[in-house]
């Protein structure tokens, strides 16, 4: 609306060289103020992030990392109270996030597929958009159809068999009364990562030459060879920069992961208990902390998992400008 | 290889079970392929379809119309003051995040140097990976840890998450607009502000305005942030953002989610109803739009 009001009032100002020049120098440093505004803005948020974690990081430093100990308890006699680790905050986000990639980018590489070499036009492009469809739905939706729908299915039905059928590998534990835990919020995650793994591989195989795949039909190749030598494997680098991309979301939700994730404090080796992930930690414990040493190790949760993500964003990044590079052209 | 003895019967046999296996093994893997694009739609659907059946035996005109009844496991009341609430909230995120949003693409496509603007690309990336419930950290520190929580910061927290993909879409439709609509301008003599703000931009406007609510609809949704810095609110409608936490329908779901009683499992999937609607429609009608835009600015 403020466009229209700015492109009236400039059509009554007198054309005049000056204001001509005026205007061309007021709406170049209003654009460079907003762009120089979005760099400000992730400068404060890291500072902010950084400040905050402040207290727990002079109290715990680098041994945050690696200790398991998360114990708000403020009674004086209480072993190990006001003590903060995030050990296994770290370990429950690296094992549901790898839950989803292990579900999600297989499925994801096959719709990829699916929608970009296989789909006839009209049947594509109704399935590509519900597909993409997916990925609006609100995560706190999500939660609340993995509480009631999805968990009581995963323990009446999924973890029963995994456990019937592979339970001598210690991850397929006895599955958990409530149905929540690490492999519920998993199967949470895959489903929140699959439209974009799915999307960004489909305009990655829109981009393999035709010549070469009617090149490859030529020469006798089923459609699979084809779909196996020539889409696949032309596009290994950016399939890993889709997964990364996957992993750096499925690192940092929060609320979906909360609701099925049950709350846990230890490392179990059954991916069928409950367990805790930095962002869920967050989310449960940020509003009514008893300390400030507390609030503390929240922002330093927060903090790990920018780093996680600044990784994981940079080398996602990486891969695809090289690969762009590669194959000479922009996605 | 094989061909050169193929007069050979027993060769020829080999061959053709050869060529059967590759032929089986296309088709298996063409149709798990298909399959798993058919699971994702069915998951969409049993997603969409259990919001829908569970949450239309909660709604009702009173639930959209009646503030909340008070506590935990009670019985009647509405979401109106959430839904209220929401749309405040969002508006004023989308005050702040659209206008910016749209110099920021302004920069990037009329006056960035080559020098300049991967930098401010990369920046926008980061923004947009950066998880939201540390964006609601952020703000908790910056406006919430010394004062209280209030609807303003969540708008703000939103501001920072629609950023980046308003600026995205903006960008997109200002590099679709023809260059010979430009040269005209130019070649009569138009300042380049003039030309921006009088032909650039109008042409585009109305793919930026679809994109935008794209960017809306995901803020409707958007849940972490709005925990840290506007969760705690009573049940009454109000609009006093700068002063008190704003109720919201993320918040709400989110609660009654995580109740034991069965009547705060049927308010949850209730308000979850009202806000998919809101999301489907403004995604759907988004997308149909944008996809015109599309075509007319790069037809013409």
């Amino acid at each position: 609306m403020s466009i229209q009001g700015t492109a009236s009032s400039t059509s009554l100002s007198p054309t005049g060289r000056a204001g001509g020049r005026f205007g061309d120098r007021l709406l170049t440093v209003l654009t460079s103020g907003a762009a120089l505004a979005t760099i400000a803005v992730l400068v404060l948020l890291v500072e902010q992030v950084v400040n905050g974690s402040s207290l727990s990081i002079s109290a715990f430093g680098l041994g945050f990392l690696w200790h398991s100990t998360w114990n708000p308890t403020l009674s004086a006699g209480a072993v190990n109270a006001n003590v903060y680790g995030a050990a296994v905050l770290i370990y429950g986000t690296v094992v549901t996030s790898v839950i989803a990639l292990v579900i999600a980018v297989p499925l994801g590489v096959a719709i990829a597929v699916y929608l970009a070499v296989l789909a006839h036009g009209r049947v594509g492009a109704v399935i590509g958009p519900l597909v993409e469809l997916l990925a609006a739905v609100p995560s706190v939706i999500l939660g609340l159809w993995g509480i009631i729908v999805l968990a009581p299915f995963l323990r009446t039905t999924i973890e029963p068999a995994l456990h019937a059928a592979l339970g001598w590998i210690p991850i397929f534990g006895a599955p958990n009364p409530t149905g929540l835990g690490v492999f519920t919020a998993g199967v949470v995650l895959a489903i929140m990562v699959l439209p974009i793994i799915a999307a960004v591989c489909r305009d990655l195989f829109l981009t393999v030459p035709q010549d070469l795949k009617d090149g490859a039909l030529a020469l006798g190749m089923t459609r699979w060879e084809m779909i196996r030598g020539v889409v696949l494997d032309s596009s290994r680098a950016g399939i890993g920069a889709a997964t990364i991309l996957g992993l750096s979301r499925a690192l940092g939700e929060a609320i979906a992961v909360t609701q099925v994730i049950g709350t846990g404090s230890t490392i179990t080796a059954s991916l069928f208990q409950n367990g805790d992930t930095l962002a869920s930690r967050i989310a449960e414990q940020f509003i009514g902390t008893v300390s400030r040493l507390q609030t503390a190790s929240l922002f330093y949760c927060a903090l790990v998992l920018l780093v996680m993500e600044l990784i994981a964003n940079l080398a996602a990044q990486l891969i695809t400008r090289r690969f762009q590079k590669r194959r000479g052209l922009a996605l | 290889m094989s061909t050169a003895t193929g007069s050979s019967t027993t060769l020829l046999g080999a061959e053709d079970r050869n060529l059967r296996r590759r032929r089986l093994t296309d088709r298996l893997m063409r149709l798990s392929a298909t399959a798993a694009a058919g699971l994702a739609v069915a998951v969409l659907a049993i997603v969409v379809g259990s919001v829908l059946i569970k949450g239309a035996s909660a709604l009702s005109i009173p639930f959209l119309t009646q503030n909340p009844a008070v506590g935990l496991g009670a019985v009647g009341g509405g979401i109106a003051n959430a839904i209220v609430g929401s749309a405040l909230i969002v508006a004023v995120g989308t005050a702040m995040a659209l206008p910016l949003g749209i110099l920021i693409a302004l920069y990037l496509t009329e006056f960035a140097t080559p020098r300049t603007a991967p930098p401010i690309r990369l920046v926008l990336d980061l923004l947009n990976g950066t998880p939201t419930i540390v964006i609601g950290v952020f703000i908790f520190g910056l406006l919430v840890v010394s004062h209280s929580q209030t609807g303003f910061a969540a708008s703000i927290a939103l501001a920072i998450i629609m950023l980046p993909l308003m600026a995205r879409t903006t960008q997109e439709m200002l590099l679709l607009v023809p260059g010979d609509l430009r040269n005209a301008a130019h070649a009569l003599g138009v300042r380049r502000w003039r030309m921006i703000l009088g032909i650039v931009l109008p042409s585009a406007l109305g793919g930026i305005l679809t994109g935008a609510i794209l960017a809306i609809a995901r803020a409707f949704g958007e849940t972490a942030p709005l925990l840290l810095c506007d969760s705690v609110f009573g049940n009454t409608t109000t609009l006093n953002i700068f002063g008190t936490a704003i109720p919201n329908i993320p918040i709400d779901i989110y609660r009654y989610s995580e109740s034991g009683f069965p009547s705060d499992h049927a308010r949850a999937w209730g308000a979850a109803l009202v806000l998919i609607a809101l999301i489907l429609v403004g995604n759907l009608s988004a997308r149909a739009m944008l996809a015109r835009q599309r075509r007319k600015l790069a037809g013409r």
